[in-house]
């Protein structure tokens, strides 16, 4: 089969993943603060205004109608609590939590009405839905607007958690984790959306819970989540330079974790350097560290690096949120340290 | 109600300041110099000026994202804010918080606030204060007409008001939240009869009138200082940008946007206090350049500070705390 692909931007690859998930599935509907726009408003009733506040969902309105593509009040906890109710009940909700940073107006939906109704029904119930929410540092929106705070999701039964970090993925994981049966947690990175690359057309899923080596390399393996993905890869390239060839692993996944990936590039390199924007204590970096030390110790010649976003909320002058986030300097000083 | 003429003239004064520093931000981010997301207030002077009016520096108000107008209306420094928002070391908050955080403690500012619906239950806490130690001190919950469909907000209103404390609600309605109008995530025909679910009162203003807004802010405030609980005031007003600075504003019309202009509250209250003879032109045209001599000063100051050196990343966090602990692992 040929199968064409396009380069598409990030933001486009994730509109393109709603809009065939809700040509295929009538049950798929989206809500959120103006994910269409300008509700009620006679000159933009039909094509919205907005489509998210970085345009992501946009001209979805003009396709699917307010009936599918709904706006809400600034009332997460009511329209998040209402996902889960719509899931539990027959439909595939698709609800933007604007900012990550708001999940604490919403978090007892998410995490004890969403994440447990399964488990504590017996199983009876499943709550297929989605939540799509942005994260990441760089944009200077600082403290309530920039961190990535996907370790205290990935840290909850119940929940999926994902973290796309190409164009590609974003479709392919979007797809996935609509049509999965449990409620999934879609991250997507802010200063990533404007980034291109290949995509194919048509439908095609990533699966949840497989990671993706995005460079091959034998000297040492740097995992790494999201945005920070790039930076692992130019550290790679940096590296290079010096003749160290390093293994960028790119998550995808937080929960459920790609175990054998990791642990299957460090039985190659025998040396672990682990790249995450998120803040450090309890964190999925930490996790990966914990699984290194736990099931791949055999493998291990050096010690675990970690190379993530200090202990403090993210700041907003450029000096401070230079410092703030996880640099190719940064990751390429660890691996010295270690190879 | 009779205001003093010292007070007008601050009433100008504080209108026009916000005026000018708002216009001012537009052209630096613009120019690209200001990081981050910048959300206006021109157009909504009247009540943060109406209001703060009635309020000293040990009285306290809580803001939102739109924070600059209540900074200023509650006598924040210009020059300190300017420097906030250019990210600089000599900001209001040292460069760590910029436009949607700004805040002053001491002049009672407890911040703008990046969640919509943050501030309610924080005024309610100042409101607690004031009530424990038996103070005269009132606190002020700025919010716009979306945070009013928050749960805080409404968790909030009922809190102050069973504990009857020191707390004045003033909801900006400025007709939307983003591109959404209120009308549409509003159930209700209007904010302020909410008021009655709390059983408190609640007043409908005009929020391009500063004396209207003057008049009935000084009478909540002065209930709330007598110890008989929170009021709930809906000031309708216009905000003359976009949501933030970037938006294109497709949702409105411009016939929409040229009417707001023909009720802008500076020029009505030049246009009252010169036909009352209250202020001469010569007074006010003397504040208006005062004020771009302000503005200009402000600018000039954060451009020529510096910097924070980026360590200061990890002060602040906490009181104490380990410092080795704040700083990356490897
Ligand atoms: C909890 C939360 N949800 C959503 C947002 C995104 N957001 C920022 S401002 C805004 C609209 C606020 O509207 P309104 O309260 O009317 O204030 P206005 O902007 O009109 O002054 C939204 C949805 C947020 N900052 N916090
Ligand atoms: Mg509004």
């Amino acid at each position: 089969m040929v199968v064409t692909t396009r380069v598409l931007s990030y933001r486009q690859a994730i509109n393109e993943a709603l809009r065939l998930e809700m040509r295929r599935d009538p049950t798929v509907i989206l809500m959120g603060e103006d994910v269409a726009g300008g509700a009620t408003i006679k000159h933009i009733e039909q094509e919205g205004a907005w489509g998210g506040p970085l345009g992501v969902t946009k001209s979805l309105v003009s396709e699917f109608g307010r009936q599918r593509v709904l706006d809400t009040p600034i009332s997460e906890a009511a329209f998040i609590g209402a996902a889960v109710g719509a899931a539990v009940t027959g439909l595939r909700p698709v609800a933007e939590l604007m900012f990550v940073d708001f999940f604490g107006v919403c978090m007892d939906q998410i995490f004890n009405q969403g994440a447990k109704l399964r488990y504590m029904f017996g199983g009876k119930a499943k709550v297929p839905m989605v939540i799509r929410t942005m994260i990441g540092a760089g944009f200077g929106a600082a403290g309530q607007h920039s961190g990535c705070h996907y370790s205290v999701f990935a840290h909850m039964p119940g929940l999926k958690a994902v973290a796309p970090a190409t164009p590609y993925d974003a479709k392919g994981l979007l797809i996935a984790a609509i049509r999965d049966d449990d409620p999934v947690m879609f991250f997507e990175h802010k200063m990533l959306y404007d980034m291109t690359g290949e995509v194919p057309e048509g439908d095609y899923v990533v699966p949840i819970g497989k990671a993706d080596v995005k460079r091959e390399g034998s000297d040492v393996t740097i995992v790494a989540i999201s945005r920070m993905v790039h930076i692992a890869l130019e550290a790679a390239k940096r590296l290079s330079g010096e003749g160290i060839e390093a293994e960028v692993v790119d998550l995808r996944s937080l929960s459920p974790l790609d175990e054998d990936a990791v642990l299957s590039s460090l039985a190659k390199t025998r040396r672990l350097v682990v790249v995450d924007e998120d803040n450090p204590r309890c964190s999925v970096a930490a996790d990966i560290a914990a699984l290194a030390v736990d099931k791949g110790f055999d493998y291990l010649d050096a010690p675990v690096k970690l190379v993530t976003a200090p202990h403090t909320p993210v700041p907003f002058s450029p000096s401070l949120e230079r410092y703030y986030i996880p640099t190719p300097e940064r990751v390429v000083a660890a691996v010295r340290e270690i190879v | 109600m009779e205001i003093p003429r010292e007070k007008l003239r601050w009433i100008y004064e504080r209108m026009v300041l916000i005026r000018a520093f708002e216009d001012r931000v537009a052209q630096e981010f613009a120019a690209g110099k200001l990081p981050g997301f910048v959300h206006l207030y021109a157009g909504e002077e009247a009540i943060a000026v109406g209001v703060c009016a009635h309020l000293t520096d040990r009285d306290y108000i809580t803001s939102t994202h739109r924070g600059h107008g209540h900074c200023i209306a509650k006598g924040v420094d210009v020059k300190a804010m300017m420097a906030e928002l250019f990210g600089k070391a000599t900001g209001v908050c040292k460069g760590k918080g910029g436009s949607m955080h700004i805040a002053d403690v001491d002049k009672g500012m407890l911040g703008a606030n990046g969640i919509v619906g943050g501030g309610p239950p924080i005024a309610c806490g100042a409101g607690l204060m004031a009530k424990t130690l038996g103070t005269d001190q009132v606190a002020v919950c700025f919010l716009g007409d979306g945070a009013a469909e928050q749960g805080t907000t409404h968790e909030a209103m009922n809190l102050a008001a069973i504990w009857k404390l020191p707390v004045v609600f003033v909801c900006e309605n400025n007709l939307y939240a983003e591109s959404t109008p209120w009308t549409y995530h509003c159930a209700a025909p209007d904010i302020a009869s909410r008021a009655a679910a709390y059983d408190m009162p609640g007043v409908l203003v005009d929020g391009t009138d500063v004396f209207a807004v003057y008049e009935a802010a000084g009478e909540a405030i002065a209930r709330a200082r007598r110890g008989e609980g929170p009021t709930l005031l809906e000031c309708r007003a216009f905000r003359y940008y976009g949501h933030f600075q970037g938006d294109a504003v497709s949702y409105r019309t411009p016939e929409e946007e040229a009417a707001y202009r023909q009720r802008d509250p500076i020029q009505r209250f030049r246009e009252t206090v010169l036909s009352q003879g209250l202020l001469s032109e010569d007074e006010l045209d003397a504040i208006d350049a005062a004020v771009q001599h302000e503005i200009s000063e402000a600018v000039r100051f954060a451009e020529s500070s510096p910097l924070p050196p980026p360590e200061d990343c990890l002060t602040d966090v906490y009181v104490s705390y380990p410092v080795e602990q704040l700083a990356f692992r490897h």
